[in-house]
């Protein structure tokens, strides 16, 4: 059996703020196995985009330890991390000063081996393939539409096709027609490419027509993990709310096998 | 998934064509290593000169869309006679094969173009003169509103702006004007003494250091310290839409953001003049002491005769003035800033050297025209 992608065990985030700290995740536990595509969603302030973080080495456990691809996080930013984790950042983080293709084309060029026509060929091919014309290649980063920088961040993501990929947010700010294309490209990706992809979304359409796997962030901890269809049932507070609101019984509606309500749903929220 | 180094080796099948089996990893990261790279590109080159061979991929443990490219290219973007692949490596390449795309080249510029480029820079001159007379234009509108009804200032702010401005700048200006004092009186010693005319240390560093190079030296190091922050602030907010919401708001940019840096600046210019010329006399007259034996209580009883005080004046004068286009030229640039970091950047560094410069100029033309007062 294959190691998992993503191993966090017993991790703590702790952040110092006015003097004091804030514990963000306390003993939270995660393994992502290869293949997967898993949702992490929770309340704003929760610690989903840290979690994230996290996984990139970008933040550094207070306790605990985030193993990524059987490596420590912490070691995750070395030289050549483009080949094995790509990132999608919430508003894009393309590099302003490089056009689209030289922003795709970056973490390839910066090899400093590979003759220039191939790296360029490789980075069209990467800029076609996820939905742009190849007329904006040589645009800037400031002319382009918001789904358009998604685009763009998501094809500079895949240059050295990266085995695990990380979203935070990736329809947020997209109009419901380029979400849905949005969404569409991400699960041919997955499908095709063998990614496994880890998001963090608040989109309920989108996690429920893309997870494989959902986890929940809540109370500092993951609360729950399984499909659409077990999560939904659990009993936790937050759940309820964010499924079993008004627009997550909207969007649930729309998948194939309708999900009563739990039965114990005042029951519970006595306690 | 084994991750190996990707090989190339040219075989002779059993009926006797060339035959080229690939193997390893062919990934954009195994690639590039260099040794790797040198060996894979030889051979790939080396191939091309045997004229038609069959292909054998099915060797390879991970190929990538980099490894496709390289293929695919060295083919010449079409499927060769002989090949033997797996189902998942001509989805891949395949893939590639699809969205390979002559790449677009960014329009060449003409002669034409050049010229058009040329004026345009002339009319964006002209654009900046424009809107910065249109800046102190409404500076003075909101001078005069403020001084219809001083309650509703933004005092707040001034008082804000004054520390940062002035208050936070009285260390890096004293050690400034301290060392540059030293410096001069140390050099003008030497050229004093081969003449006997000691004494004349106190004329000389009093005149220049009051009348030109405290004003210049504080305005230099404010248009580089402060100027820059008044730009980056007010770019920020560009980028970050606070503009666009303060005018959603109906709260006048102007009124709001430029008046108070206007004010704060023109009250802070000449209290740092001041300091800078009082650290730079004080370190004239510390060196004077040593290397000429000039005391300081001679040099205090010297000073009022040898330099008028209209002196003082217009280098006060003058440093409000410097001040006044300082602040402009930062709120200028920073108003000017398009909602892009690399634009912030340019807009910054154009206002440090456009106020330096402008500075510079205008002490010209003060030297110029006050050329009867005080000498």
């Amino acid at each position: 059996m294959t190691p998992p992608v993503v191993e966090i065990d017993k991790l703590w985030s702790v952040f110092h703020e006015a003097g004091r700290d804030v514990v963000i995740h306390q003993d939270l536990n995660l393994r992502i196995e290869a293949g997967e595509l898993v949702s992490i969603v929770g309340g704003s302030g929760s610690g989903k985009t840290v979690l994230l973080r996290q996984m990139l080495g970008l933040a550094v456990p207070a306790r605990g330890s985030v193993k990524v691809l059987g490596e420590a996080a912490s070691s995750m930013g070395r030289e050549g991390a483009a080949s094995r984790v790509g990132m999608l950042f919430q508003h894009g983080a393309l590099f302003s000063a490089f056009s689209v293709l030289d922003n795709i084309a970056f973490a390839l060029r910066e090899l400093k081996t590979l003759p220039n026509d191939l790296i360029l060929d490789v980075a069209m091919v990467k800029l076609r393939m996820v939905g742009l014309d190849p007329t904006a290649a040589h645009k800037m980063p400031a002319d382009l539409s918001g789904g358009m920088v998604k685009r763009a961040a998501l094809a500079r993501a895949l240059i050295m096709d990266p085995p695990l990929l990380l979203l935070d947010e990736p329809t947020a700010g997209l109009d419901p027609g380029s979400a849905d294309e949005f969404c569409a490209l991400l699960q041919s990706l997955h499908q095709e490419l063998g990614l496994t992809v880890v998001m963090v979304t608040h989109d309920l359409d989108t996690l429920l027509e893309l997870s494989t796997r959902i986890a929940v962030v809540a109370d500092r901890h993951i609360v729950a993990s399984g499909s659409a269809a077990e999560v939904m049932v659990q009993p936790h507070l937050f759940i309820k709310e964010f499924f079993l609101g008004e627009r997550g019984r909207r969007a649930s509606a729309l998948l194939d096998a309708p999900l009563r309500p739990p039965a114990s749903l005042f029951a519970d929220t006595k306690t | 998934m084994p991750d190996v180094v990707p090989t190339l080796t040219l075989q002779t099948t059993p009926d006797g064509a060339p035959c080229v089996v690939l193997g390893g990893c062919w990934s954009a990261a195994r690639l590039a290593e260099s040794a790797t790279w040198s060996h894979i590109s030889q051979g790939l080159a080396d191939v091309a000169t045997q004229g038609a061979v069959t292909w054998d991929l099915r060797a390879i443990s991970r190929l990538d869309h980099t490894g496709a490219q390289l293929l695919w290219n060295t083919w010449g973007h079409q499927q060769p006679a002989q090949l033997q692949w797996r189902p998942g490596q001509r989805v891949m390449l395949e893939r590639v094969a699809r969205f390979t795309a002559p790449a677009v080249k960014p329009a060449r510029r003409t002669a034409w173009q050049f010229f058009l480029r040329l004026g345009e820079q002339l009319w964006l001159l002209w654009d900046h003169l424009v809107a910065l007379l249109a800046l102190l234009g409404q500076l003075l509108l909101d001078v005069m509103a403020l001084l219809r009804a001083p309650q509703r200032g933004p005092w707040r702010d001034v008082s804000g702006h004054l520390f940062r401005i002035g208050a936070r700048a009285l260390p890096v200006t004293a050690l400034v004007g301290f060392t540059i004092g030293v410096v001069l009186a140390y050099l003008m010693s030497r050229q004093l003494r081969l003449f006997g005319a000691d004494t004349f240390i106190v004329n000389i560093l009093g005149l220049s250091i009051i009348r030109e190079l405290g004003p210049m030296l504080a305005a230099i190091l404010i248009a580089g310290r402060s100027g820059s922050a008044i730009t980056a602030q007010i770019g920020v907010m560009r980028v970050t839409e606070e503009l666009d919401a303060m005018r959603v708001m109906g709260i006048a940019q102007g009124y709001r953001l430029v008046l108070p840096r206007a004010i704060a600046m023109a009250i802070a210019m000449p209290l740092i003049s001041i300091w800078t010329t009082l650290a730079a006399l004080l370190g004239g007259m510390l060196a004077a002491d040593v290397v000429l034996g000039v005391t300081p209580a001679y040099f205090f009883a010297t000073l009022p005769r040898a330099v008028a005080i209209s002196n003082l004046w217009l280098a006060l004068g003058k440093s409000v003035v410097f001040g006044l286009l300082i602040a402009l030229i930062g709120c200028h640039y920073g108003l000017r800033v398009k909602p892009n970091t690399e634009s912030l950047g340019q807009g910054t560094t154009a206002s440090v050297v456009t106020a330096i410069t402008v500075v510079l100029l205008v002490d010209a033309v003060f030297a110029v025209v006050f050329k009867n007062v005080g000498l």
